[in-house]
């Protein structure tokens, strides 16, 4: 039923666990049938440098919460929120059309993480959230804005 | 590397065939291969061989071989009782008592019935998966025709109080009594007498033996039209041209079963008891669902908290474990299992419900690598979900955003 890349991420699952002082945390529930999904994101810059998940439910809800791990990290906020259901099962070369469902939680569960380091630092807006960070990061800005892979220098000073 | 071990804990779904079964099915198909109507003396063999199988089946529930009908397993059984009892009886009434926990082969034909004009009692059931007679004899009407109630439940083993409810249905008078046996003949003492039931199912699969073959018990005198045209096979009950190796098959797979069946409870029963101790000792959150004591023979579903049953199938499919679930997301409907809701179950422990049928293929071996395999399944999951970590930290669940877009699960 489920081919081997999604069996092998199911087996030897990617990322999983708890963040310790995540920067934004998304749970989600799956109304079909009634699984649970979380996802919790660590943000340097404008990039995901870390992320964690836990998920109660089947073999593909959870070998789609290890992909999408895997495919958001290092990337940008702008990008994971590009991040597709439909991607997910892609790049798991396919799931069985009674599973497609599932891997909504992990997108969705994504999303809200984002959704919720927004919220709490600096508005949903990612230039002005950025903005915000580059100003407490004071001089080193410039720099930062250019190489937004780097931990930023003011990083840690406003969360928490 | 040393092979793993296979372990196949899913009787209750399908049997092996036993050998001697396949010995004699190999013999109608390839030697005595006629058709029972023909008159030469290769049909007459075969004729020979369905007959025999006629009275093996009827002897493992005490009936006689007239009284039963061959068909091509549980399923189409059910299917002739109901409704073969309702369209044969539409002039005496038009009511139908049943109960929630039935297998689907009855819950749909009665759902398909009640489009008909049919009107249909589900009879709720206690928290171990019981019937209360008591609720037959208030469910019934002067418009009943049928009460069909299982003997005892698939999923979750419950054994039910069979003949005491058809003494209730035998005093209301009008009532014909059925029961889908399919779980219980073969595993446990069925006798149509002491039950006093006038249809009863049975499955061949369920027992050794072929699968596609079953027969139903019909008492002399009850008034069945059929739901299958053609030939005048089956006593006119049942058309075409007889299953002949299914049905021989079915018949050795009985008698094997009549042989054996006390050695059988006694095997099944130390299995299951061990399994069921050795599993809900060291895993906490873990429970039974079903009796404790009216139970079959064969039958351990537990639900362990926290844990999803697809993803614990899987990975004991991967120790070699063959078992099955509850959980919504084994189902194609990714409903829950019917059965666990109507017994109250939350929906929670449905999902950690996983359903290990012994059989007599089975040893105490099995069920030690079953119990040194499951924990740390249980284990290795807990640890990724996050209903487990909530527990652990003591805080009641976090509230749920539901997920975005719904999508048609079945397309
Ligand atoms: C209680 C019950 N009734 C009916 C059936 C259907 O029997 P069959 O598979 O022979 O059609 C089954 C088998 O799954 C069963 O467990
Ligand atoms: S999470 Fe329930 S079917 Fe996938």
């Amino acid at each position: 039923m489920y081919n081997e890349k999604v069996m092998e991420h199911f087996y030897n699952p990617k990322n999983v666990g708890e963040l310790k002082d995540p920067d934004g945390i998304g749970r989600v529930g799956n109304p079909t049938c009634g699984d649970i999904m979380q996802i919790a994101i660590k943000v340097k810059g404008d990039r995901i440098a870390d992320v964690k998940f836990q998920t109660f439910g089947c073999g593909a809800a959870i070998a789609t919460s290890s992909m999408v791990t895997e495919m958001v990290k290092g990337k940008t906020l702008d990008e994971a929120q590009e991040i597709s259901n439909r991607a997910v099962a892609d790049a798991l070369g396919g799931l069985p059309p009674n599973k497609m469902h599932c891997s909504n939680l992990a997108a969705d569960a994504l999303h809200e993480a984002i959704k919720d380091y927004r919220a709490k630092y600096g508005g949903t807006d990612r230039n002005a959230a950025t903005q915000a960070q580059v100003q407490a990061a004071g001089e080193t800005a410039a720099s930062t804005a250019a190489a937004s892979d780097k931990p930023m220098s003011g990083e840690g000073k406003d969360k928490h | 590397m040393a092979e793993t071990r296979r372990v196949y804990l899913d009787h209750a779904a399908t049997t092996p065939v036993h050998p001697e079964v396949v010995k004699i099915m190999d013999y109608y198909m390839l030697e005595a291969f006629g058709n029972p109507s023909s008159i030469h003396s290769l049909g007459r063999e075969a004729r020979k061989g369905v007959e025999e199988a006629r009275e093996q089946v009827a002897a493992l529930m005490g009936a006689t071989a007239n009284e039963i009908v061959f068909t091509a397993g549980g399923t189409e059984a059910d299917n002739l009782a109901i409704q073969g009892v309702a369209y044969g009886r539409r002039d005496v009434g038009n009511h139908i008592i049943t109960s929630a926990i039935e297998h689907h082969a009855i819950l749909h034909t009665c759902q398909h019935l009640e489009k008909e004009g049919y009107k249909v009692t589900y009879l709720p059931v206690d928290k171990h998966g019981m019937v209360d007679p008591d609720d037959v004899k208030k469910a019934l009407t002067p418009q009943t025709i049928l009460v069909t109630i299982m003997a005892a439940n698939n999923e979750v083993g419950t054994i039910q109080p069979s003949a005491v409810i058809g003494r209730v249905v035998k005093e209301h008078g009008q009532a014909y009594y059925h029961m889908d046996a399919v779980q219980t003949y073969g595993n446990w003492p069925v006798n149509v007498n002491d039950l006093h039931v006038d249809l009863l199912t049975v499955s061949s699969h369920k027992i050794y033996g072929p699968k596609g073959v079953g027969a139903l018990y019909l008492r002399k005198g009850v008034k069945l039209v059929p739901i299958v045209f053609g030939g005048s096979h089956e006593r006119k009950r049942r058309a075409g041209t007889e299953n002949v190796p299914g049905i021989v098959g079915f018949g050795k797979a009985a008698e094997i079963a009549r042989e054996t069946l006390d050695q059988r409870i006694a095997h099944n029963t130390a299995l299951r008891d061990r399994l069921i101790s050795g599993l809900l000792s060291p895993i906490d959150y873990a429970h039974l669902n079903g009796h404790p004591t009216q139970r079959l023979p064969n039958n351990v579903n537990i639900s362990i908290e926290f844990v999803e049953g697809e993803s614990m199938l899987l990975n004991l499919d991967m120790k070699g474990i063959a078992a099955s679930s509850g959980s919504a997301c084994t189902s194609g409907s990714l409903e829950p299992s019917h059965v666990l809701l109507a017994m109250g179950l939350p929906h929670e422990l449905a999902h950690g419900s996983l359903r290990m049928t012994v059989g007599t293929d089975n040893n105490m071996e099995d069920m030690e690598h079953v119990i040194a395999t499951l924990p740390d399944i249980v284990r290795r999951l807990r640890q990724m979900s996050p209903l487990y970590a909530d527990k652990i930290k003591g805080h009641a669940a976090a509230p749920l955003t539901p997920a975005g877009e719904e999508h048609p699960h079945d397309v």
